[in-house]
């Protein structure tokens, strides 16, 4: 029983770190037609600049915030320089994206130096409950509530505010919205910023998650992302948190009972996800 | 009576394509200015065209003397230019109330009030009010967008065949409402139904080809069978 409840906590809370980095994908997908492979990049970088603030601030929350805002300042730079001019084209984005991503990666190293870094988890969030005769990882729970905390806030907005429902209506058809007077390329921008803050909380938490981070941490994580995206169904945002769960959870029991095949299983579910709807569990788009 | 838009020899291409060779045209404040001419001959381009989703290359298109032809499109949008398109445009996934509140650029007494009037025009769109776009009928769609370009104090409307593919019955009514809107706005209306395109313009302009061909008051035109089989290929 208490494997059971460990390994359902283990993969809930690696799938709100793949749904952190999945949303942004999706609602960028969704949004701006645009496949950001270089979205792993910025997973990393924020688990690198948070890691480092942490260590010099000594505050675990001041890590995370500066983590987010690496992210978004990365962005907001990204969609600016690299981005904006191969709008419509994708076969230019696809190349322009995976290089940005080697590039991203290369410079963690020039930065931070080519070995891996030890993150520790900070002390009030470290050790464990024990809640009849289970034990809990607290740090576990703690990435499963912020995760929870991210999908309610973004949710909340796309559902109940103006601007989230230009995103919604941007998702639908791009065209009407600027005919009806709206500055998409703005939404694009915030679109952005705020998909590459979520990319860089889930890379901060995930570094006392698994001990140490590492330049190529953004690639590994970025896979599973774009299978929870085709999955959940592109620029679906509800579509990639039960996807990220589902992925999540069955590669914490794959690893546990047929190691050997943990990323296959998610492999073999995106196939058959792809087989027999297309579009997603969640699609928004056709 | 004022010029509110006026096209001067616009040129558009779509890619390598040459749609738009010299099309030039007024509309005058108040007026409901009908554009004719057969499939494919570019009418749509034009209006694509006004709002900027085409980019004229050559030529000008300006909306109260300004120029406003390169504009980006949100902000001749802001000018004061709405757009109902030949497909609609509704947000399929959004009700129809959100497809009309993301349009609403203020919310304000005058917006409200003009959502009032419309509404009332158009009682389906309050009775389907919390239904998802996309579920409505044809012409509760298109019901949808004109209420959804209107809703906003546009002083200009381009609105795309709406008449196409519906039942006589529905035509009758949104025709019949475009006539009340134009006492509030001035229109251009791209229409293949010559009868209810006479009964609403004043004027007339015949695209053929990508380029202004003829033009002049809808009397002339009613009286000239021999324009309309040329141009339009009915009598
Ligand atoms: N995206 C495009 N790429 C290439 N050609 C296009 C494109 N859009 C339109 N055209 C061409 O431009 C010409 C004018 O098209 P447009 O849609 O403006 O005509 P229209 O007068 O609105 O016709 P209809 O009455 O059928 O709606 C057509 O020959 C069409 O094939
Ligand atoms: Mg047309």
């Amino acid at each position: 029983m208490d494997v059971l409840i460990n390994l359902s906590l283990n993969g809930l809370a690696t799938g709100m770190l793949i749904f952190l980095l999945a949303a942004g994908l999706t609602l960028i997908f969704g949004l701006m037609d645009v496949l950001n492979f270089a979205h792993g990049g910025l997973f990393a970088w924020g688990a690198y600049s948070g890691i480092w603030i942490y260590t010099a601030t000594g505050s675990f929350l001041v890590g995370i915030i500066g983590a987010i805002l690496t992210g978004m300042l990365l962005g907001i730079l990204t969609e600016r320089w690299i981005i904006k001019p191969v709008y419509g084209n994708h076969v230019q984005q696809i190349l322009i994206t995976l290089g940005l991503m080697l590039v991203l990666s290369e410079m963690l190293k020039v930065v931070w130096g080519p070995n891996q870094i030890s993150a520790s988890t900070p002390s009030y969030l470290s050790g464990s409950w024990e809640v009849g005769g289970v034990i809990i990882i607290k740090y576990r729970v703690f990435i499963i509530a912020v995760g929870l905390a991210v999908f309610l806030a973004v949710q909340y907005v796309l559902k109940k505010t103006k601007i989230g429902l230009v995103v919604r209506a941007g998702v639908m058809n791009k065209e009407m919205v600027q005919s009806l007077g709206i500055n998409i390329q703005k939404v694009f921008m915030l679109v952005f910023m705020i998909g590459a803050g979520m990319a860089a909380l889930g890379g901060m938490l995930l570094g006392p998650y698994s001990g140490v981070i590492h330049a190529d941490m953004g690639m590994e994580f970025a896979i599973l992302a774009f299978i929870v995206v085709v999955i959940g169904g592109m620029g679906s945002f509800s579509g990639s948190v039960m996807a990220a769960i589902l992925v999540g959870l069955s590669g914490s029991f794959m690893a546990y009972y047929v190691p050997d095949l943990a990323l296959a299983a998610n492999m073999l579910l995106m196939a058959v996800v792809l087989i027999f709807r297309p579009q997603g569990l969640f699609g928004a788009k056709g | 009576m004022s010029t509110l838009l006026k096209l001067d020899h616009v040129e558009t291409f779509i890619g390598q394509y040459h749609i738009l060779q010299g099309v030039t045209f007024e509309v005058p404040k108040g007026e409901v200015t009908v554009l004719l001419g057969r499939n494919g001959a570019g009418k749509t381009t034009t209006l694509r065209t006004i709002m900027g989703l085409n980019h004229a290359s050559k030529g000008s298109v300006s909306f109260k003397g300004e120029e406003i032809k390169d504009l980006p499109t949100y902000t001749i949008a802001n000018k004061g230019i709405g757009y109902v398109p030949e497909d609609q445009g509704i947000f399929a996934g959004l009700t129809v109330e959100e497809n009309i509140k993301v349009a609403i650029k203020k919310e304000n007494e005058e917006t409200h009030e003009r959502l009032d009037w419309i509404l009332n025009l158009f009682p389906d769109l309050k009775k389907f009010w919390k239904k998802p776009g996309g579920l409505l009928s044809g012409g509760q769609k298109q019901m949808l967008s004109i209420a959804r370009a209107y809703v906003n104090e546009n002083e200009l409307l381009l609105i795309d065949e709406p008449s196409k593919g519906l039942a006589p019955i529905i035509v009758e009514k949104v025709m019949e409402s475009i006539q009340q809107m134009k006492d509030k706005t001035t229109i251009i209306l791209v229409e293949q139904n010559f009868m209810m395109a006479s009964t609403i313009g004043d004027s007339f302009y015949i695209i053929d080809d990508g380029r202004t061909v003829s033009n002049g008051s809808m009397n002339v035109l009613r009286e000239d069978e021999e324009m309309r089989r040329k141009y339009l290929g009915i009598a």
